[in-house]
């Protein structure tokens, strides 16, 4: 037996978030009832803390550590740094609806915070298993927190459902994953790319085992044919869960999609973007129209997250061409930049409803929206930059994202997947515009003061103003995103 | 080339002080924000005034140019000047803006503040699209003015103003999208770059041209709008407030007009000469055709967004008959409607506010209750029709010069609307303000106070000066326009 230590270092922040976690679940336990703010100031602290221990590791080289299965690059701390506030900002929004309904128990918290450990081990995953382990900590906390309202049919209908549909993803990716290894045995991804560049590995197995690997990273992200889930969690969950499903998650799956895709099966690129072409123009059509006939707000949203999910795909399939990988630092970067922009877009959306939802009330439906700029103008205008920002109108992030996927599209050879792209997100204008409508050529019928917390109405503001200032001045994210996408690419 | 950067200031001091007027808030404050956006939008104006009066007429080069780093990853640039095409259209937007804030004064009571501010912040917008030199800032500026007009139509807009809203809207974003792949495209041809005049510069194949031309059109025809895809500017102008029509027709449409001598023209000249013939179709179906519609109207405002269209058409034609008397007095006809096409709106206007109607049927024998808005009215309903020594009769005579020029029976057609012009607007006029006392409503009314009677006599008197002497709005062009005439000449296959 000779046992050696593994380097802990690299991976310090999920361990100490794993620490942090175990602490919260004592505390919880002795805190009762009167003492819930203590719980949720230490899961703030814990995601505050792991933002500090990423950003002090923070240095331009890739360490791999646990033999290879997990590795610490600028691109995992580049996304990791976004997805800390991200979920902060969910604890934040999320906490005085959870309060209203009585939820905001500590379980709430904890499952976030494994929730967000499963998704930074998916971010700095280099193994196959890892990925696998990530996903299913990913996916098991949200089973647990869709149903968290345990009186609720529709949540808890909806977590089965979830539940049904994430296991059989899981299977697939798994049994994808079992037929790669079959192929080139071995699950270190970089080694997989090796070995397949190399000429490893029978084509067919390999291709046949990409299809379910595929599969499983489109039902995780949530592109039709795969989004048949998306709709009902989404309209289910209790809106703070919503809110934290609809955002940072997207961030994880773009990272394992971009791991396993590009660095592992790079070698198969011809074969994935075909897959990958037809995922996203189906997800950017279906969503679009489908967003349409919506009523209820958290639906609506769900069929963009649809749409938005097919335009970032655009963005990491036009890395490639014709096994030239010449334009891959700009694709990977626009797609980057895409997924940080619909989280912080996703953020807002859902926490305008956050915010106009009370105790007994759920803001949920657009009719709910009324006449919002009587009630106040300040959110009214908040809720406006969002939705044109969603749209791709300048001056927002929104419209920026698009512009980078689009050009990356364009340079890529596929003219005619942009002007595809565009003319649905015209459709995409209609109903988000009908938001606008309702907010500001209504009057109201709902004249309830808005009562919210402070500290969310201001985090809130600050969302939409900052959906503003990153269309004003994209330059900033833009390196961010580039140096990041460098990193990853040079690292393999 | 003073230290001063007037065109950002042009663009940013009508944004930021939109921002400041909604910062009042609420409309118990509405009297503090009216005089304040009226305060913006004379200083707005009086900043632009150093661009005509230091401009150089000579050269055909940008002037007053700012430049600076945007988005350096993708070459974009904050790259702004104007030329002598350019430069008088950031004037007239200035100057209208004023005028639509006191047109707005005393009608709009509810939330006035926000009213202002759009109509401060989409100027600022619309100084932004005549003065960018980058594409990538242009067609920001491009998007981001259908924001404050859609809400201007949609929240002080009549009884159908969700629909017009919606269609205004989406039909200039269709266009607008798919100018977005061509400058996309472009950006890959010219080696990475979004400076206009380096596209300017671009050897491209015919094809690619023609694609090109094609998808400026889809952005641009629309905006114009030219016929067939004109059917959202009646909807949106009878909908929208008195301010939004005057912002909608004296500024809004030249926006399209201004992007085909930006883009279409010299960055796909072949492509211009080979499909001129389509355009001059185009534009002539909407002299002709457009102006029969406008006589079976009876609705006043409609009646105008037809006559608008009519007049447009006169635009494009000058356009694309490639002679120096077409275009420039396409670009005289644009200034001149800008005045007159605001003024006929703000004329209905006046009306509406007391009457709450435009329908012609309702109205008769105004002249005896508003004798000093009859004879304000009688001027502007002639320019409109192009009476010489008004500044409507310059432009059109320039082109149809042109037109003759170019092909005797282009000139011919377009010769037209000389008498269409005249019958429609007329007998509109006729048949509202002569005539007995039509009701007791009509009985009731009020000649304009002071207020309307300045906004009116002040584009009157514009009207009147540019048809008197146009020298000083033709003399700033004459030099680009030549250039734009050279460069078209070029091939660039």
């Amino acid at each position: 037996m000779n046992f050696v230590m593994p380097d802990l270092y690299p991976a310090s922040a999920e361990i100490f978030l794993l620490v942090m976690a175990c602490v919260l679940l004592l505390v919880d336990l002795f805190a009762g009832k009167g003492r819930r703010w203590l719980v949720y100031l230490l899961a703030q602290l814990t995601l505050a803390g792991c933002f500090g221990i990423t950003l002090s590791t923070l240095d331009g080289q890739a360490v791999t550590t646990f033999s290879n299965m997990f590795v610490d690059d600028l691109f995992a701390d580049f996304l990791k740094l976004v997805l800390y506030p991200a979920v902060a900002v969910v604890l934040v929004y999320g906490r005085g609806y959870l309060a209203a309904r009585n939820l905001d128990k500590g379980e709430f918290y904890l499952l976030v915070l494994f929730a967000t450990l499963g998704m930074m081990v998916m971010i700095s995953a280099s193994h196959f298993l890892t990925i696998y382990l990530g996903l299913e900590l990913l996916a098991l906390s949200l089973y647990a927190l869709v149903a968290i309202d345990r009186d609720s049919a529709r949540a808890t209908e909806a977590a089965m459902k979830y539940f049904v549909l994430g296991a059989m993803a899981s299977g697939l990716l798994l049994y994808g994953i079992s037929m790669v290894y079959g192929a080139v045995g071995s699950l270190e991804i970089a080694e997989v790319g090796q070995r397949i560049a190399l000429g490893g590995g029978n084509r067919t197995v390999l291709v046949f085992g990409l299809v379910f690997v595929v599969a499983g990273l489109a039902f995780k992200l949530g592109v039709v044919p795969f989004h048949m889930w998306i709709p009902d969690v989404y309209h289910g969950a209790p809106t703070a869960v919503t809110l934290f499903i609809g955002s940072a998650p997207k961030l994880a799956a773009f990272a394992i999609a971009m791991r396993v895709l590009v660095t592992g099966l790079a070698e198969l690129a011809e074969h994935w973007q075909v897959m990958l072409m037809i995922l996203s123009a189906l997800s950017i059509a279906l969503g679009n129209l489908a967003a349409i006939a919506q009523t209820n707000l958290k639906r609506m949203l769900a069929y963009s997250a649809i749409s938005h999910m097919g335009f970032m795909l655009l963005g990491l399939l036009a890395g490639i061409v014709g096994g030239d990988p010449r334009f891959a630092l700009n694709a990977y970067t626009s797609a980057m930049f895409y997924a940080i922009a619909y989280v912080l877009m996703s953020l807002g959306a859902f926490g305008m409803i956050l915010l106009l939802s009370r105790a007994g009330f759920e803001a949920e439906n657009i009719e709910d929206f009324k006449g919002l700029n009587k009630r106040s103008p300040w959110f009214a205008a908040i809720m406006m930059i969002l939705m044109f920002s969603m749209a791709g109108v300048p001056f927002f992030v929104g419209f920026f994202a698009k512009f980078l996927v689009l050009q990356a599209v364009v340079a890529a050879g596929h003219l005619w997947l942009a002007v595809f792209a565009v003319m649905f997100s015209l459709v995409g204008a209609f109903y988000y515009l009908r938001v606008v409508k309702v907010m500001y050529f209504e009057a109201p019928t709902d004249t309830a003061p808005i009562e919210a917390p402070r500290d969310m109405r201001f985090l809130l503001s600050a969302n939409g103003i900052a959906v503003a200032l990153l269309g004003l001045l994209p330059a900033g994210v833009l390196e961010y995103s580039m140096w990041a996408s460098y990193a990853f690419l040079v690292g393999h | 080339m003073t230290g001063i950067p007037l065109l950002s200031l042009a663009i940013w001091l009508p944004i930021v002080g939109g921002l400041l007027v909604l910062a009042t808030g609420p409309d118990r404050n509405a009297g503090l924000a009216r005089p304040l956006a009226l305060a913006v939008a004379v200083a707005g104006f009086l900043v632009t005034l150093p661009l005509y009066t230091g401009f150089d007429g000579r050269t055909s080069d940008m002037q007053f140019v700012e430049l600076a780093s945007w988005i350096p990853r993708f070459n974009i640039h904050y790259r702004l000047g104007v030329d002598g095409i350019s430069v008088l259209f950031i004037l007239l937007n200035s100057f209208i803006t004023p005028l639509v804030v006191l047109a707005g004064w005393k009608v709009i009571e509810e939330k006035a503040a926000q009213y202002m501010a759009a109509f401060l912040i989409m100027s600022g917008l619309m100084n932004g699209i005549f003065s960018a030199l980058d594409a990538m800032l242009f067609y920001v500026f491009f998007e981001a003015s259908l924001i404050p007009m859609y809400l201007i139509i949609g929240v002080w807009g009549g009884p159908n103003r969700v629909y017009a809203a919606f269609k205004f809207f989406l039909y200039t974003l269709l266009g607008s999208l798919l100018m977005l792949i061509a400058l996309i495209y472009l950006f890959f041809q010219s080696g990475g770059s979004f400076n206009l005049l380096d596209w300017h510069a671009l050897p491209i194949p015919l094809e690619a041209q023609k694609l090109l031309f094609f998808a400026f059109l889809a952005a641009f025809a629309v905006k114009v709008p030219m016929w067939p895809v004109h059917t959202w500017l009646p909807d949106a102008h009878v909908e929208a407030p008195t301010g939004g029509s005057v912002v909608l027709a004296a500024i809004m449409l030249k926006l399209g007009a201004y992007g085909f001598l930006r883009f279409s023209l010299p960055i796909a000249p072949d492509a211009s000469h080979e499909l001129a013939w389509l355009m001059i179709a185009l534009s002539l179906t909407a002299v002709v055709y457009i102006g029969f519609v406008a006589l079976v109207q009876a609705d006043m405002k409609k009646l105008i967004a037809y006559s608008s269209i009519s007049h447009m058409g006169f635009v494009t034609l000058g356009f694309f008959i490639f002679n120096h008397l077409g275009m420039e007095g396409a670009l005289v006809q644009m200034i001149s409607h800008g005045f007159i096409s605001g003024a006929m709106f703000l004329c209905v206007g006046v009306l509406y506010d007391r009457m709450h109607s435009r329908q012609i049927a309702d109205y008769g024998g105004v002249v005896n209750t508003m004798p000093k808005f009859a004879a304000l009215f009688m001027f502007f309903a002639m320019a409109n029709a192009g009476l010489p020594a008004t500044s409507g009769f310059v432009g059109e005579f320039m082109v149809i010069l042109g037109a003759v020029k170019f092909n005797f029976w282009v000139g011919f057609a377009a010769a037209t609307t000389l008498i269409l012009g005249a019958a429609y607007t007329l007998w509109m006029y006729k048949r509202v303000v002569f005539g007995a006392v039509a009701n007791h409503h009509v009985a009731e009314l009020s000649d304009i106070d002071a207020r309307e009677f300045a906004v009116l006599g002040l584009l009157a008197l514009c009207v009147l000066g540019m048809g008197l002497y146009p020298l000083p709005f033709t003399e700033v062009m004459h030099a680009s326009v030549d250039n734009l005439l050279k460069h078209v000449a070029v091939s660039k296959l």
